[in-house]
């Protein structure tokens, strides 16, 4: 079993998955979550003990496993996961739970096919994060898209075909360029193994080229400015549940993708290119964060914060030391909990008042003080409250750039100011003040449900903002041997 | 007496979490009782150990170590770790006295609220997060307890969140902190960059030797270090309330009365004080940043106090009050006089919080009014609370003896004799002070408590003296206000009290050369002569003379404010316009961010990338499919016509001999 742990955890949720789809319809819907709780749990439970089984002491990869797949063109199904990937499976099997919980009285049609739609979601996304074939890691990657087309199309707001077809769009044109320099590494390298593009060597003007082509991908999953529009409409007409699983865990893929290709096979050109990186970065922290003050729909106000926390990640990357690297993926791994509980509460809002707009609402917590207390925590989790999760990336992505430029670190700086602006305004608008009007004040406190998702988020950016300590120790290893791979230049 | 001392330390601010955590999660099962119970039983347990850990530290046993690792990035250990000597065990034994003290109050002052549970476990949290920050021995920890010390402020300004004006207050004074938490955190990065680590030990003992290290900056060369300085003092500014960030510190007033005397007057708005006290061996190797330092202060001591002479809330006199003591504290740190202005820090956090709480058993006495013009006549009604407010009074404007006034003075006389650019400045701006300080407290006094009673019949008849809960804090206040400061002024000014804690070079001493002016005297000598030497200086003077202009404005003469506000229209409508700080920031500044923002996301994001870019390219492959189309008749004849072709083209290519 050790030796297959990593395919037991891609293919637990995907069976899972087309066992729930098996219950039919939705006078079975009971049996439907049942199914999808167990297979989400365990998926979670045998993730684990990859943790428990993992050496942290090395940057190689573990967990390996291969086998032919398509032999004429040296295919392989190829796994392993370093130090990079591991928070971010954790973070997938932890979420999908949290998602199942949230779902279960909320979404009351096609109660299968949503449950299911996730569980093999779930299963694409790790594989993603442990696929080390090219093609693999492109079939996982296109592969996760399907389920989320489908939860946002069937089970999203009314203007979701608008957004469906705009995320749809941006993602393909860019993981199209993708496969175009997939092939022509294997061209250059007769193999798809992404560790023998580590060693390839590659001139600076097919470094520029490639990078170009994986930018592509990965900034507009990131999202990056400018191709971060589709994800304020995605999120918008997206179900809570799509809306935590995009942005706690797809938008992760970009940097995920940055760290796992661009840095390490194109080392020159990420050098080259890092002036426009960062730039694009520093954009996103200040810019984005001025759009997302003057949101009137919170769940696109989150959307804009999520894309000028991501800046954050993006600028860490580009510093090229450990500070910097490490506290990009930190930012990743605590974004995953605080944007998925902030997209939780506004559902928990949603579900009962049908609205997401600001206005509507006013003195929620004179009716609902107990969400108004993890919203409390939450909100300044995504301020960057020390404390919290949403610190450490942020603190020492700060320490890694003033190391490389003073004014880098000044400009993300400013994300105390105004982080804080648009997440306590909106709090204030939302939940502090009177009774808005009579829908508020009807409002019931969060059920028994509720409150074990929101406290099992709240006790993990708890946990991880007082001793984040593990979770840096894990990919001490590989951040320092990528760092070394970016620094070695291949010209 | 204890075995393990590091037990004790750890304690201290845990007990007060667990208390806030018992009193805010369980705070309905618990009821009312079993709140205030459990948390004043556990900040009382806090107190009694941080005096054993007073005591402890003066016979000698200090302690510096880390607790544990918080993480390790690129090679430099985060830690969380305890610093206890002289500094620490005063403000630790401060802050919990002080916050013991609200705590009782608090069970009479909030009795009637619903949030009352909700209200103890945020004064606990408080004391938890107050205690972190003064207990820390390096930076990550300082800025930990520095956030989490800012969040209970902005829940507790906004306690009451029904009401606009306090979620106002609070959003604005969250941003105001953040907007110093910005230079605060730049200068801690500044610190890991320079020195690879964050524990105080090890970059104070490396400082000296990266004293001279320089960098270009704005077409000239500056240090490093001054760098660093500056960029902590900006977090000093808004956690201290300096101009220009003190604007949060008057409107953080909406918050309830006993957070006004524990945070916003005795402990969270000395942190940046205490901070500056702390970091003294690198302030000490830059003396720009201690001019700027001291011309700051002295600007925040002057001009604030003036604006205390025009206002009507009796909070927000104190308040002002509050703002213009900070900057005389500010200024002593500027003039290096680290010690007296750590002694002015613990004097005032005594009758400061007298004051606040005075002033909140007079507005629950009148049914939560505030204004003065609604009171008077309360001195016999009220006989303890107008008792501790006189003590109080005579304690701030520095009457000889008094404790405000041994601090206070030795601010003045330290300033006089620093050399430092600015100290001119500030000289003239404390001394000034003075009378400034007599005339606003003597008013306030006058207002309140003597005159004619000018509330309404029915409040009148009802008015009388707050119950134990409350007077019973008031005067285990009034007593330190009264003797803390002959208490210790010999060891702390002149006896070398803080030890190591503090270092002044001997360029800077001016305490050094204060106590030269004193040589020899000891004891009740010494305390005489400070007396009598304080009696013959200006500050004495200045103090009478403001105490008799408030006597002859508000008793003898009532109707002579009310001429002066018209004769002096210009400076009265500046002075209640707040010099138009307030103004300036949200016309100008947030209204400004707004726009841009709203400017960017419908010019940058609907516009130019939506507009153009996206739908523009949707546009062009439209376009191009709308051609292609055409060919796509759909008729079987116009295919099998192109086959045709096709197939003759391809012909002609491949079959060519």
């Amino acid at each position: 079993m050790e030796a297959h742990l990593l395919s037991l955890v891609i293919w637990t949720p995907i069976i899972g998955g087309l066992l729930v789809l098996a219950t039919g319809g939705d006078e079975r819907a009971s049996i439907a979550r049942k199914i999808a709780l167990a297979f989400s749990v365990v998926t979670f439970l045998f993730s684990l003990s990859l943790y428990s089984g993992f050496d942290k002491t090395t940057a190689v990869m573990q967990f390996t496993e291969r086998a032919p797949w398509i032999s004429t063109f040296n295919i392989f199904y190829h796994l392993g996961i370093d130090g990079i990937a591991l928070p971010f499976i954790l973070l997938t099997t932890f979420l999908t739970v949290i998602v199942v919980i949230a779902g279960w009285q909320v979404i009351q049609i096609k109660v299968a096919q949503y449950m299911a739609a996730f569980l093999i979601m779930e299963g694409l996304m790790i594989g993603v994060f442990s696929a080390l074939d090219a093609i693999l890691f492109y079939v996982f990657w296109e592969g996760m898209l399907i389920p989320m087309f489908l939860i946002i199309g069937i089970w999203g707001g009314p203007n979701r075909i608008y957004a469906t077809i705009k995320f749809f769009l941006f993602t393909l044109v860019g993981s199209l360029l993708m496969l175009v320099a997939f092939i022509y590494l294997y061209q250059q390298s007769r193999s798809f193994s992404i560790p023998d593009y580590y060693l390839l060597p590659l001139n600076i003007n097919e470094q520029i080229l490639i990078f170009i082509a994986f930018f592509a991908a990965f900034a507009v999953k990131v999202p990056m400015v400018p191709v971060h529009t589709w994800l304020p409409d995605a999120h918008v007409e997206a179900p809570t549940g799509g809306s935590v699983i995009l942005a706690a865990i797809m938008l992760k893929m970009g940097g995920y993708g940055f760290l796992r290709f661009n840095l390490p096979i194109l080392p020159d050109a990420s050098h080259a290119l890092a002036g426009f990186m960062i730039a694009l970065s520093l954009i996103a922290i200040i810019y984005i964060a001025l759009v997302a003050l003057v949101q009137e729909d919170m769940k696109k106000l989150i959307a804009y914060s999520s894309v000028a926390h991501m800046g954050f990640v993006t600028l860490g990357f580009f510093m090229f030391n450990e500070q910097g690297i490490e506290g990009g993926i930190a930012q990743m791994i605590s974004h995953g909990f605080i944007s998925g509980a902030l997209f939780l509460c506004v559902g928990v809002l949603y579900d009962r008042m049908h609205s997401r707009q600001i206005s509507s609402y006013g003195g929620v917590a004179n009716t609902m003080p107990v969400f108004a207390s993890f919203m409390m925590l939450f909100a300044m989790a995504n301020a960057g409250l020390p404390g919290t999760s949403g610190f450490v990336g942020e603190f020492l992505v700060i320490l890694g750039a003033f190391k490389v430029n003073v004014w880098y670190a000044v400009l993300a700086a400013t994300t105390l100011i105004f982080g804080a602006a648009y997440t306590l305004w909106m709090y204030k608008r939302v939940i502090y003040g009177a009774v808005a009007n009579d829908a508020v004040k009807a409002l019931s406190d969060v059920s028994a449900r509720e409150v074990v998702f929101l406290a099992l988020l709240a006790a993990t950016v708890l946990i991880m903002g007082v001793w984040p300590f593990p979770v840096l120790d894990i990919m001490h290893a590989s951040v320092e041997n990528l760092v070394a791979q970016t620094a070695a230049s291949k010209l | 007496m204890f075995e393990n001392m590091q037990l004790v330390y750890l304690a201290i601010p845990l007990s007060c979490l667990a208390a806030s955590i018992i009193a805010g999660v369980f705070g309905k099962k618990i009821g009312r009782v079993g709140a205030h119970t459990v948390t004043i039983l556990a900040v009382a347990l806090s107190f009694a150990l941080s005096l054993v850990v007073y005591f402890d530290v003066l016979a000698g046993n200090k302690f510096n170590g880390a607790v544990y690792t918080w993480a390790i990035s690129g090679g430099v250990p985060f830690e969380i770790g305890f610093l206890i000597d002289e500094l620490s065990a005063t403000m630790m034994a401060v802050v919990t006295f002080v916050s013991f003290m609200v705590h009782v109050y608090t069970v009479g002052y909030m009795q009637d609220d619903p949030g009352y549970q909700r209200f103890f476990s945020y004064i606990a949290l408080f004391t938890f997060a107050m205690l972190m920050l003064v207990m820390s021995n390096n930076f990550l920890q300082l800025f930990f307890g520095w956030e989490a010390v800012g969040l209970v402020s902005y829940l507790l300004i906004g306690f009451w969140f029904q009401r606009e004006s306090a979620i106002a207050a609070n959003l604005k004074a969250f941003l105001v902190n953040r907007v110093g938490d910005f230079g605060f955190l730049l200068g801690i990065a500044a610190i890991v960059f320079l020195f690879g680590s964050m524990d105080y030990s090890a970059v104070f003992s490396a400082a000296p030797q990266a004293a001279t290290v320089t960098f270009p900056f704005m077409g000239g060369e500056t240090t490093w270090i001054t760098v660093i300085c500056l960029l902590l003092f900006v977090g000093a500014m808004g956690k201290s309330a300096q101009v220009p960030l003190h604007v949060w510190l008057p409107d953080s007033m909406e918050g309830p009365t006993p957070i006004s005397a524990l945070i916003h007057a005795a402990t969270m708005v000395t942190a940046g004080i205490f901070m500056i006290a702390r970091m003294s061996p690198l302030y000490e190797l830059s003396e720009t940043a201690l001019s700027v330092i001291m011309v700051i202060g002295a600007i925040t001591a002057f001009f604030m106090a003036l604006i205390g002479l025009v206002q009507n809330d009796i909070k927000r006199v104190v308040a002002y009050s509050t703002l213009s003591q900070l900057g005389y504290m500010t200024v002593a740190m500027g003039a290096s006089a680290y010690a007296a202005g750590m002694f002015h820090l613990v004097t005032h956090a005594f009758f400061k919080a007298l004051l606040f709480l005075a002033a909140g058993s007079v507005i629950i006495a009148i049914h939560h009014e505030q204004d003065m013009r609604a009171m008077g006549g309360l001195r016999k009604p009220m006989p303890i609370t107008y008792l501790t407010v006189v003590i109080g009074t005579l304690a701030l404007v520095g009457f000889p003896g008094f404790s405000g006034f041994f601090s206070k003075d030795a601010i003045i006389e330290a300033v006089h004799l620093s050399k430092l650019p600015g100290s001119g400045f500030a000289y003239i701006a404390l001394t000034a002070g003075v009378f400034v300080t007599a005339f606003y407290s003597f008013r306030l006094l006058f207002l309140t408590f003597h005159g004619r009673p000018r509330m309404d019949q029915e409040v009148r008849r009802h008015v009388k003296e707050s119950p134990w809960v409350v007077t019973v804090p008031l005067v285990m206040l009034a007593i330190p206000s009264v003797v803390i400061g002959a208490w210790y002024v010999e060891p702390m000014l002149f006896g070398g009290f803080f030890g190591e804690s503090l270092k002044v070079l001997p360029a800077h001493d001016t305490l050094g050369q204060l106590a030269h002016e004193n040589p020899d005297a000891t004891g009740v000598e010494l305390l005489l002569n400070l007396v009598l030497h304080g009696m013959m200086a200006p500050p004495f003077w200045l103090f009478l003379i403001g105490a008799i202009t408030a006597w002859v404005m508000y008793i003898d003469k009532p109707e002579l404010p009310g001429k002066l506000a018209v004769k002096f229209g210009a400076i009265y409508r500046m002075l209640m316009n707040k010099y138009g700080f307030d103004e300036f920031y949200e016309r100008v500044i947030a209204r400004g961010v707004r726009r841009i923002g709203r400017l960017f996301w419908q010019i940058g994001d609907a516009k130019i990338i939506d507009g153009w870019l996206v739908n523009g390219t949707a546009r062009v492959v439209g376009w191009f499919s709308g051609i292609v189309r055409q060919i796509q008749t759909g008729y079987v004849y116009h295919y099998a016509f192109a086959m045709i072709i096709g197939l003759f083209l391809l012909m002609t290519l491949f079959l060519k001999p």
